[in-house]
């Protein structure tokens, strides 16, 4: 019997924001222990909570973003249970209306895209973070009341690999709205793993078992390899699997229960008494939905279709945003605009490389890009002397055609000229010359170098290969 | 004390004595009783009141407050060591 | 005997110079002294402190300030963080805990140039009508030290009606300033919800809790409330109504005004001395030009059954808190959770624990919609009731307590008849309306009784003017208790 694996993912996301959820502390990481901590995300007797708007707006740009609904009407709610971490022994969250639900990430995996549902983007607080020790455990409250999105998937997902490469892919939403610096180090994204297993044809989901806190990507997919294996193997064996949460031990490389808890997880939710719905409007959601760009996926597919890059091209402007954008204006009208990519993915990026700036810090416009190209493929200049040409305009900012002009750089390409400088290097060079003529097709370059060297680089290097031939063979 | 009331107590966190298991049991199931008072009531097709006011959309700007100072976070706190709030360990 | 003034009165005389806030605070200190033994209205006070404030106010006064409340001696009840003072909530749990916070009203009280002074006794997390549930003791009855004065806020009708103060800041979720003004025969004034902020206020049931000043009349109900209303962004459910001058509403003319009496609130244990004494009061209101009509709120008998369901579920929510890892009287345990239970179980007094459980219960799997969903439906059909009563009257009028105050320890052992009690107040906080009791006569035995009025949402104007006109037209606000 085969089986197949059934996977959803919960990812918790802190949003990037100044200031905490509820309270006016500073929403930092790494401060020295409880110094970024209030009345409020204490939890002290007689405090209470007031959203704070950037969370809710770059929640609705997160729905946007994961192709979610937002919906008109959201609430808060009570989530009880006990914990040291949690300052009021509640979380406040959101549960049966949340900020934003139905939507879909797409994402390249295997030979083609996937397409992975989302149940729902909600916000909620984060909570403190604990230290243990030998006999005692401590706890720091900076992290509590931090805003965080929890983004659910349905349980579209069918393998390790395929959830991996989901995660990475909605990093990368994450980062490029800005939502999240989805920094794994600082812990700003965790991640719980609902796996279960049944036999291929059947439609009836096996037992869910839950491995919570996931904080690497990596270790996702080696959990989620191990615990499909493992929950496989329970049911070869002829044995049966009950819902439970586990814990990954990533140096053994195993998971293993986790003691249950008596009155596991009676939450007691109920609408919380102190925080008002939210109706967002739609001047407030259009304002967003304008300040939503294009996705990673979106953009890599538009620019391999319209500018005929090659993937990996698409990949490295996909990966840096800035440059992207930069290659866009540069490439606009061009006739080559893989030429295009190459001057901006190469050279640009190598002399930015070693000035330590950036696209921003350039001082001449980006189309002077798409103009330096123009004057190659137009033979004009050669290519090596478009190098010069681009060394020239990053330090003047001048425009290529005004730099060859100014210093005389125009190609010659007039065949006249041409034959006069090959004549007179084939003269001055007798011994090569015979070994060309003898066969030896390496003495040609040394011919067309010592042209070159004559022309000071202007010669036009193809013309002179056939001139030389052309004499020689004669 | 009934098994159901038990289980809020556990999920209370609160120990009771066996004295006050027993007096509190036979109080709460008087109580329980009285407010079963309310099954006589027809609530089809009305709506929850789940606040006294209907606000909405009250936010805040994002924009950093004092917090406490690290002295008077801890001031109150039954332990500390090292700026931490120390508890008994907590096990998984 | 500038204990014994009101606030307007004492405000009068320090413009004037005749007395200063100093001597006005000594006097409030020397009476603590002298009765505060018999009454333990008083669970912590800074004599120190308070005088250095008054001299500050004096100071202010002599350079030319003016605030509504400069150098007026003030006592709070244990329930509201002043930022240096302690805060028990009349709890065990709480420890020595010190408020490193100022609640909004207390900041509102300090720039209006109050001495805030003093920790007045209350029910336990003010879960209670009698004051009984107090760790640190009951206070007594003024008029009959055998005898509750009320509760939660029964600290806070005692020092005013004792002239331990010249007012108090007190806090109703059910019913909590207006029955102990009642039994203790003050000025006890519940404003909408929403009104006054609750940040700072340690919550209980939080959509049912406001704030609200004890007094010895209803002028100096309107001048507190003039000071602590209004506008808060650290508070969600604060409404950003703008703040009229209620003294402004003391006009004594209450021609026309129409008042409401809800013929379900002429239940079985009305004793009848009360029903008396309210009557003999709606009759001089119609003297006065009130209209007065029957009017019907047809949930009445579900409004406790309700409340209990609703206020128990938040407070199980708002106690998790006190557990002993933050703050509080921490009692070690093997685990978190060990040391929870135990800290819990020696922090919380009985009623406390009570609630606890019961409000846990109704939130659990299994209970929610039998108990608290259909308890949030019933709150809907009553705050109905009241908005259809709006429609006909701009008042209700009714006793503030079905009884005068009973003994101490008669009513401690059956808590559910301790519950049965609230009928009158209960529904205003259901509601979110506003409610006032003023003193209204006095039992054969001397005892206080009280008559309620409810306004509706923000209508304290004309709660305030009919309360104040019914209340210059007798003397029952200006009887004082013999103390020993």
């Amino acid at each position: 019997m085969e089986y197949e694996a059934v996977i959803g993912l919960e990812t918790h996301v802190q949003l990037r924001t100044r200031t905490k959820m509820w309270c006016g502390c500073v929403n930092e990481y790494g401060a020295e222990a409880n110094t970024n901590v209030c009345p409020v995300c204490l939890g002290l007797p007689g405090v209470l909570p007031v959203p704070n708007a950037e969370a809710l707006r770059k929640t609705a740009l997160t729905g946007m973003l994961l192709n979610c609904n937002v919906p008109s009407y959201a609430k808060w709610d009570r989530k009880n249970y006990f914990y040291p971490d949690n300052p009021k022994n509640y979380q406040l969250t959101q549960l049966d209306f949340p900020s934003t639900i139905e939507g879909f990430v797409e994402f390249e995996f295997g030979d083609g895209t996937e397409r992975v549902r989302i149940n729902r983007a909600h916000l909620e607080e984060d909570v403190g973070k604990s230290t243990h020790f030998a006999d005692h455990s401590g706890v720091d409250f900076n992290r509590a009341g931090v805003p965080l999105l929890e983004i659910v998937t349905e349980p579209d997902l069918t393998g390790a690999d395929m959830a991996y490469e989901y995660l990475n892919a909605l990093k990368a939403i994450l980062e490029y709205g800005g939502v999240s610096d989805c920094d794994m180090e600082k812990g700003q994204v965790r991640c719980d793993v609902n796996i279960s297993v049944r036999p291929i044809g059947q439609t009836k989901l096996g037992e869910k078992i839950e491995i919570k806190n996931m904080n690497s990507f990596s270790g996702v997919r080696r959990a989620a390899t191990y615990e499909i294996e493992r929950q496989i193997g329970v049911l070869r064996e002829g044995g049966t699997l009950i819902q439970e949460t586990r814990r990954w031990d990533d140096a053994v490389g195993v998971t293993e229960s986790m003691r249950t808890k008596e009155d596991a997880h009676d939450y007691r939710y109920f609408p919380d008494p102190d925080l008002m719905p939210h109706t967002p409007s739609e001047e407030w959601l259009a304002e967003i939905r304008a300040s939503v760009m294009e996705l990673p996926l979106a953009r890599k597919q538009r620019l391999i279709a319209d500018y005929h890059l090659p993937a990996s091209d698409a990949e490295v402007f996909v990966g840096d945003a800035a440059l992207g954008d930069y290659f866009e204006v540069a490439a606009k009208g061009a006739k080559n605009p893989k030429a295009v990519a190459n001057w901006v993915m190469n050279n640009l990026q190598a002399k930015l490389t070693e000035t330590g700036g950036s696209v921003a810090d350039l001082n001449f416009e980006a189309s002077a890009i798409g103009e330096l190209v123009g004057l190659v493929e137009g033979g004009q200049i050669s290519s090596k002397i478009a190098q010069d040409v681009f060394v020239e305009m990053f330090e003047s900012g001048k425009s290529p055609t005004t730099i060859v002009e100014e210093k005389g750089l125009s190609q010659v390409s007039d065949s006249g000229e041409l034959e006069a400088f090959c004549n007179e290097a084939i003269e001055a060079n007798p011994g090569p010359a015979e070994d060309f003529r003898n066969g030896k097709e390496a003495a040609l370059n040394f011919l067309k170098g010592q042209v070159m060297k004559a022309s000071r680089g202007k010669a036009n290097p193809q013309m002179v290969g056939e001139l030389l031939k052309k004499i020689l063979g004669s | 004390m009934r098994e159901d009331l038990q289980h809020a107590v556990k999920l209370a966190r609160i120990e009771l004595t066996p004295e006050e298991e027993a007096r509190l049991g036979s109080q709460l199931g008087d109580i329980l009783k009285y407010v079963d008072k309310l099954n006589e009531l027809n609530v089809e097709g009305v709506e929850p009141t789940a606040h006294a006011v209907p606000l909405t959309n009250v936010l805040r700007e994002d924009k950093p407050r004092e917090s406490l100072s690290h002295e008077a976070a801890l001031r109150n706190a039954p332990k500390t060591a090292n700026g931490l709030f120390i508890v008994p360990k907590i096990v998984e | 005997m500038p204990h014994t003034l009101t606030i307007s009165q004492l405000t009068d005389k320090l413009a004037q110079g005749e007395l200063t806030s100093r001597d006005a605070t000594q006097a409030c200190l020397d009476r603590i002294a002298a009765v505060d033994g018999q009454l333990n209205a008083f669970l912590s006070h800074d004599p120190d402190d308070a005088l250095a404030q008054a001299d500050a106010a004096d100071a202010a006064r002599a350079a030319g300030e003016i605030k509504p409340l400069l150098g007026v001696p003030i006592a709070m009840k244990d329930v509201i963080a002043v930022n240096g003072h302690p805060l028990n909530c009349a709890s065990k749990i709480l420890g020595d805990f010190n408020s490193p916070y100022d609640a909004t009203v207390t900041q509102k009280l300090c720039e209006a140039g109050a001495v805030i002074f003093g920790r007045v006794n209350m029910d336990e997390f003010a879960m209670g009508s009698s004051t009984e549930n107090s760790a640190f003791g009951p206070s007594r009855n003024p008029w009959d030290t055998g005898r509750i004065p009320g509760g939660s806020s029964g600290g806070s009708a005692v020092a005013v009606v004792a002239d331990e103060c010249i007012a108090s800041i007190g806090s109703d979720t059910g019913g909590s300033i207006r029955q102990p003004a009642a039994l203790c025969g003050c000025v006890g004034l519940k404003p909408t919800y929403g009104r006054v902020s609750r940040y700072g206020l340690v919550a209980f049931a939080s959509s049912l809790d406001q704030i609200g000043p004890l007094t010895k009349d209803v002028r100096d109900a309107a001048i507190m409330l003039g000071v602590i209303a209004g506008e808060d962004q650290r508070d969600s459910t604060n409404v950003p109504e703008p703040v009229p001058d209620y003294t402004a509403a003391l006009t004594g003319d209450i021609k026309g005004l129409k008042i409401g009496l809800p013929k379900e609130y002429q239940v079985d244990g009305l004793d009848p001395e009360v029903k008396a004494a309210t009557d003999a009061a709606v009759a001089e209101l119609e003297k006065q030009g009130a209209d007065v009509k029957e009017i019907s709120l047809p949930h009445t008998e579900y409004a406790i059954a309700t409340y209990y369901i609703i206020a128990t579920a938040e407070a199980s929510a708002n106690l998790a808190r006190f557990e002993g890892v933050r703050y509080g009287a921490r009692v070690d345990g093997a685990s978190p959770e060990a040391m929870n239970r135990a800290t819990r179980g020696a922090g919380f007094g009985e009623e406390v624990k009570r609630r606890i459980i019961l409000g846990t219960y109704v939130l659990s799997s299994g209970y929610y919609d039998a108990y608290y969903l259909r308890a949030q439906k019933a709150r809907t059909l009553i705050r109905q009731d009241f908005l259809n009563a709006f429609k006909e009257v701009d008042l209700i009028a009714s006793p503030t307590t079905p009884t005068p105050a009973f003994k101490i320890g008669e009513k401690s052992g059956d808590p559910l008849q301790m519950y049965l009690s609230d009928i009158f107040t209960i529904s205003c906080n259901l509601a979110g309306l506003c409610g006032i009791s003023v003193p209204c006569g006095f039992s054969k035995e001397g005892l206080p009784l009280g008559l309620q009025l409810l306004g509706k949402a923000f209508g304290e104007p004309d709660l305030l003017r009919a309360a104040h006109a019914y209340e210059q037209a007798t003397d029952w606000h200006t009887k004082r208790p013999q103390l020993a």
